[in-house]
């Protein structure tokens, strides 16, 4: 037996609150696939968009904090399922490598980073050290018959000098992954367009149109839910989905899942461990046609 | 089409500035379009993209730093990982963004303000706590309504707290923002 794939884990702020079914399905999914987290002690906000567009350096402080207390660990690599986190710590992590810049950033933090951490996305550490032959051999309940577009986010592979993971116009790691539990993965042309981030508070137009256009096109290829990697992209594109449609006149009901979730029931984990109920379009009729299909289909496989 | 005086306005100061601090060479952009192409934002903008970087150019420091679209740029990479030229557009935004900020331009005030008090709450708390966020926004913005059709459902959901998740390192997070802003007051 190899020894169990071991990181530091980095759940960020959204995952106690807005996204908590994103952190509860990314520590059961683990657990189950024998990839052991250990929480970042006493870890802080990584600052976020509202940081970098204040100061870099400051930005990269407060994401530099965290990167230090994973070298006070003793780990090398710590993993978040945040495209947002994962992007100031990457970024973060990018520039401290010129000298100034580090000396700049450790100058605003009581102890000094030594820059000697990577942060990979959990969805990274899925397809790159696990292995999608090796998850498909995992799976007991696989979600045949269910239509599925992965939608990506903006940063979760943007700029590609900086997160260095997956093809940054048409990355295939969730495609991958949603086709190994059996799903159907439909071709979704805005795989890595934004959904208006952050602007919902303040601007809600914007994201009434980006998101929008998103759900529409979910909905032109197929797909029965859009599967999301991204807490912000998840919470437009459910939460906001009521807003969306009363603002451009639509009237989409499509669940929203993350894709830990649909790991999670493929690889026969209980509902409630994945917080499904917390979706706000229940994805039940959707997983119950897809169940339904399967069924006619394989019927009439047996029966030919 | 508005003429722009070439000479009256320019400022190369600002130019000079904008190259340090982004760390990009400006000079670089040839106006090809494809930022302003790519950008998801160009809809909501005043000037799009490609026209900022032509302001940059150009030394116009006022227009530039006064457009609305630095307070609309979600830092989606778009523009900068399809820049042919291989300039991080998004820094650029970003830089120019951190220079209206210091002079004290914010068209887009609700934008302003929904950051701002995103970091005071880690500032505070050391991560973010969203319903006291949303209420330091609504006191600041009088936007009463903003997302009341949310607030019950996700209170409902358990998707939001109703303490603040303070940390024990919560006085390290503070003089982090301490001791920048000393040095940006020095």
């Amino acid at each position: 037996m190899s020894q169990a794939l071991t990181y530091a884990y980095y759940p960020g702020c959204s995952g106690l609150g807005t996204s908590r079914e994103y952190d509860l399905s990314t520590r059961a999914v683990c657990e189950a696939l024998g990839i052991v987290l250990a929480d970042v002690p006493d870890w802080s906000c990584c600052g976020s968009t509202p940081a970098h567009t204040v100061d870099h350096v400051l930005s990269a402080a407060l994401a530099a904090r965290n990167l230090a207390k994973v070298e006070a660990m003793g780990r090398d690599t710590v993993v978040t399922p945040c495209p947002s986190c994962l992007t100031n710590l990457r970024t973060a992590s990018h520039r401290m490598a010129d000298d100034s810049f580090r000396e700049r950033t450790n100058a605003l933090l009581d102890a000094p980073c030594q820059n000697a951490v990577t942060a990979k996305s959990v969805l990274q550490i899925v397809v790159e050290d696990y292995g999608i032959e090796r998850l498909s051999r995992k799976v007991v309940r696989p979600l045949a018959g269910l239509r599925v577009a992965a939608y990506y986010g903006c940063i979760m592979n943007r700029p590609p000098e900086v997160m260095a993971f997956d093809d940054h116009e048409n990355p295939m790691a969730m495609d991958d992954i949603l086709s190994a539990l059996g799903a159907d993965v439909r071709p979704f042309p805005l795989k890595v367009e934004c959904c208006g981030a952050s602007y919902g508070v303040a601007r809600r137009d914007i994201v009434a149109r980006l998101s929008g256009r998103l759900l529409d096109a979910a909905a032109d290829v197929g797909a029965d839910m859009v599967v999301a990697a991204c807490p912000l992209c998840q919470m437009n594109l459910d939460l906001r989905q009521e807003q969306i449609n009363s603002a451009n006149r639509t009237s989409h009901r499509m669940p929203v899942l993350y894709y830990t979730q649909l790991m999670g029931l493929a690889l026969g984990i209980p509902e409630e461990r994945l917080g499904l109920d917390k979706l706000c379009v229940s994805p039940r009729k959707v997983l119950r046609a897809a169940a339904g299909r399967a069924e006619a289909a394989k019927a009439q496989g047996s029966g030919a | 089409m508005e003429t722009i005086d070439m000479q009256a306005a320019f400022d190369p100061e600002f130019v000079a500035r904008v190259q340090a601090e982004s760390g990009q060479n400006l000079a670089l952009c040839y106006q090809c379009g494809n930022c302003t192409a790519g950008c998801p934002y160009t809809f909501a903008y005043d000037i799009p993209v490609s026209q900022m970087m032509r302001l940059v150019q150009m030394g116009r420091r006022e227009k530039a730093l006064r457009a609305r679209s630095l307070w609309l740029c979600a830092s989606c990479e778009s523009c900068t990982t399809r820049c042919p030229n291989d300039i991080d557009v998004a820094r650029v935004m970003d830089v120019m963004r951190h220079m209206a900020r210091r002079a004290g331009y914010a068209p887009e005030k609700a934008v302003k303000s929904f950051w701002d008090c995103f970091l005071d709450s880690m500032r505070k708390h050391g991560r973010v706590y969203e319903l006291g966020l949303v209420a330091d926004y609504v006191a600041r913005t009088g936007r009463f309504w903003t997302d009341a059709d949310l607030g019950p459902r996700m209170l409902l959901k358990g998707k939001l707290s109703l303490k603040p998740h303070d940390i024990q390192g919560k006085d390290e997070v503070r003089r982090i923002f301490e001791r920048f802003a000393a040095r940006s007051g020095s």
